[in-house]
């Protein structure tokens, strides 16, 4: 089978203290420190872990090399700040790399967040055929296509409304709608399906796999581990702008959620200033070394760090097994009781569960901070907090793994025997 | 060797993506394209201004007539000539060709910044953006040279000193070279706008001033002899006075003079298709 995709060493640098707009002052005044050897009075401060820095640069993507074959539908994981967008940027064209080269066989249309190109005042007919073309369709192809993306979107009433005036739901609806009717030869997406209501996103899945299925070339990133597993067969791990593993997707999602601080009850990272995340997390469990007695209290406490405040907040754990099933759900709405992320600061949150039900095993956190409903996630990591629940010795025969996923408390009653 | 050399007998590639890429790789192929986003680009940047305003395109034709009522005002106050024409014909038709010229710069000068955010996450022929400018503008100069047509037709019915020359025919063309001025100069100053957010305001003042030393509401000929040969250095001057010559049939202008006017436009489009080439390629990164 042919090759669609061929990355070859690709890396991208980033100049640290020349992102970003500059004035010409600022320039000068760079300059003028250049010259008279004082440091940068406009460097950026590296907050960035330092293992990518070499000197004043910083590698994003540090010679990735992989291949997509025609018709494969190949993830790519990693974690925040892995270099997973810059990776789709650079394919996407939407910037140059620095050093090496990507071949393609094809046209590739990238999906990196829906809505794009969407012009509020525009009904949503119009913005069918504007985005349609932004994404690279023909005026031909969206109009022989336009009943079908209506019906998708499930807008019909709505269509000749300016978009403006739509729910962020309908929106969303519509921009997938479009974007799930292109037709090149190799598809770019990039954490699409983390919007919309559970029906809508259960749709997007469907139509993933039948794209994926229909012989078209997808390049698939996510933070949604089962949507990788289902919808992909190989994958790629990046690890600090490296490529750590390649492979069959289940053997990459596994060392994914096997890597990195993996024996670690805390996590902190950094929040870059125009965002919203969680700069700091900490499980305590019943008992040291990661370790959790079954039907003992368990706590977590996380630091969200808000420069945009947001409206309605919603902050989401979920447990996962050893397979990446979710097994547990938790979450906090923003209410004036629970008030989530209304102003900018530093916010803890502390989450006591009385008596941890899961049943024996390992696991591990995955923690989504969402602004407002149908919007992308501010912030979503997995694979985080790994910790394994032990049950004691008190059933007769013991536990074997995997024969629940969690115990309930119940109260058991005999009656007495009636005699016959 | 990779293993994408192994397959020689495929398809051969259609996209190869490199760090750098030359000066001269415009890609106008690609750009050919996309000329239904082109299209609907122009429709949208026409249709969109207008929803939820009372008098809608109606704009295209108030402005040019409100700003030639200012001028003829200014003129009869300064006591300025005309050439011997019509004032409001004279004012209108200066009005139209820089306010084509002036929106054109001013728009595409602006576009990368303004278009940052779509342009940091889909791919297409970044030209798309100025060229649709042009177009929109282009469509807008249509309506207003309409007006002008139809107010020529009147002062002509009604005996006014106004007469045809073969200038007319020319007329295409110098709107053509207009919109390469708008282009070539709009896009040298967004391919560095990505950098220099100042240089936007810059530009916005910068082309008021620079009407004033375009005959657009004096003629040429008002120039003191002496001032005549610095003043004949703008290449904007043979386009405004040769439009004027040929529907009014007053201005001072040249074959020679309009074709060294072309020669400046390629020469200021081409480096600035060759600065925005480079720029685009990590415009992403900067903005």
């Amino acid at each position: 089978m042919s090759i669609a995709v061929s990355v070859e060493s690709v890396s991208k640098a980033y100049r640290l203290g020349s992102i970003g707009s500059a004035t010409l002052q600022e320039d000068l005044a760079r300059v003028w420190a250049r010259v008279t050897r004082q440091p940068d009075p406009h460097a950026k401060i590296g907050e960035e872990d330092r293992s990518r820095l070499r000197g004043q640069t910083f590698w994003a993507l540090d010679d990735v090399s992989f291949d997509v074959r025609e018709g494969e539908a190949l993830g790519i994981v990693g974690r925040n700040g892995a270099g997973k967008s810059t990776m789709l940027k650079v394919l996407s064209q939407v910037t140059a790399p620095t050093k090496g080269q990507i071949r393609v066989r094809g046209r590739i249309a990238s999906l990196l967040e829906v809505g794009t190109g969407f012009h509020p005042d525009l009904t949503g007919r119009e913005n069918i055929f504007l985005n349609g073309a932004i994404l690279g369709m023909t005026k031909a192809e969206i109009r022989r296509k336009l009943d079908e993306i209506i019906a998708f979107s499930g807008v019909e009433q709505f269509v000749d409304t300016p978009v403006k005036r739509y729910s962020s739901g309908m929106y969303v609806r519509l921009a997938f709608a479009v974007a799930a009717h292109l037709e090149p030869e190799i598809l770019v997406i990039d954490e699409v399906l983390a919007v919309g209501d559970a029906e809508f996103q259960a749709k997007c899945l469907g139509k993933m796999g039948e794209v994926t299925r229909g012989g078209r070339t997808v390049l698939f990133v996510s933070h949604n581990m089962e949507a990788v597993a289902t919808l992909t067969q190989r994958a790629v791990l990046l690890v600090d702008g490296r490529v750590a593993k390649a492979g069959p997707s289940q053997e990459v999602i596994s060392a994914y959620l096997g890597h990195g601080a993996a024996t670690n009850l805390e996590y902190t990272g950094s929040v870059a200033p125009d965002r919203n995340g969680v700069s700091r997390l900490r499980l305590h469990t019943s008992s040291p070394h990661n370790v959790q007695q079954h039907g003992a209290p368990m706590t977590l406490e996380a630091d969200l760090t808000v420069h945009r405040p947001l409206d309605s907040a919603r902050f989401e754990v979920t447990a996962c097994d050893a397979d990446n099933r979710r097994i547990m759900h938790l979450w906090l709405y923003d209410s004036d009781d629970t008030p989530l992320c209304r102003t900018p600061g530093v916010h803890t949150l502390r989450c006591e569960i009385p008596r941890l039900h899961l049943y024996a095993g390992r696991y591990t956190l995955s923690i989504v901070l969402v602004g407002g409903i149908g919007s992308t996630p501010s912030w979503s990591e997995d694979g985080l907090c790994p910790f394994e629940v032990l049950m004691d010795r008190t059933r007769e025969g013991g536990w074997d793994r995997g024969e629940a996923t969690y115990l309930e408390d119940a109260h058991w009653a005999v009656a007495a025997p009636v005699a016959d | 060797m990779t293993p994408a050399d192994h397959d020689a007998h495929a398809a051969p590639w259609t996209t190869v993506i490199t760090p750098s890429r030359g000066w001269l790789d415009w890609r106008l192929r690609e750009l050919w394209r996309y000329r239904d986003l082109v299209a609907l680009f122009v429709w949208r940047d026409f249709t969109s201004v207008y929803k939820q305003t009372i008098l809608g395109p109606l704009w295209h034709v108030i402005q040019p007539l409100l700003a030639t009522l200012t001028f003829m005002g200014f003129g009869s106050v300064t006591g300025l000539s005309t050439d011997g024409t019509p004032k409001f014909l004279f004012y209108l038709s200066g009005t139209v060709l820089w306010t084509y010229f002036a929106a054109t710069l001013t728009q595409t000068s602006y576009a990368l910044v303004v278009n940052a955010n779509l342009l940091g996450k889909v791919y297409f022929h970044r030209l798309v953006i100025p060229v649709s400018i042009a177009l929109s503008n282009m469509i807008t100069f249509g309506i207003q040279f309409a007006i002008f047509l139809i107010a020529l037709g009147y002062y002509r019915l009604s005996g006014a000193d106004v007469h045809f020359t073969t200038w007319a025919f020319v007329t295409p063309l110098c709107l053509l070279i207009l919109a390469g001025y708008g282009l070539g100069c709009g896009i040298i100053v967004a391919a560095m706008t990505t950098r220099y957010r100042d240089l936007g305001r810059l530009v916005t003042f910068g082309v008021q001033l620079f009407m004033f030393v375009t005959p657009v509401i004096y003629p040429l000929s008002t120039v003191p002899a002496a001032l005549q040969p610095i003043a004949r250095l703008n290449p904007l001057v043979p386009i405004i006075e040769g439009c004027r010559k040929g529907f009014l049939g007053a201005g001072t202008v040249t074959p020679q003079d309009l074709t060294a006017s072309a020669g400046v436009m390629l020469v200021i489009l081409v480096i600035g298709v060759m600065l925005f080439t480079h720029i685009e390629r990590t415009f992403a990164d900067t903005v």
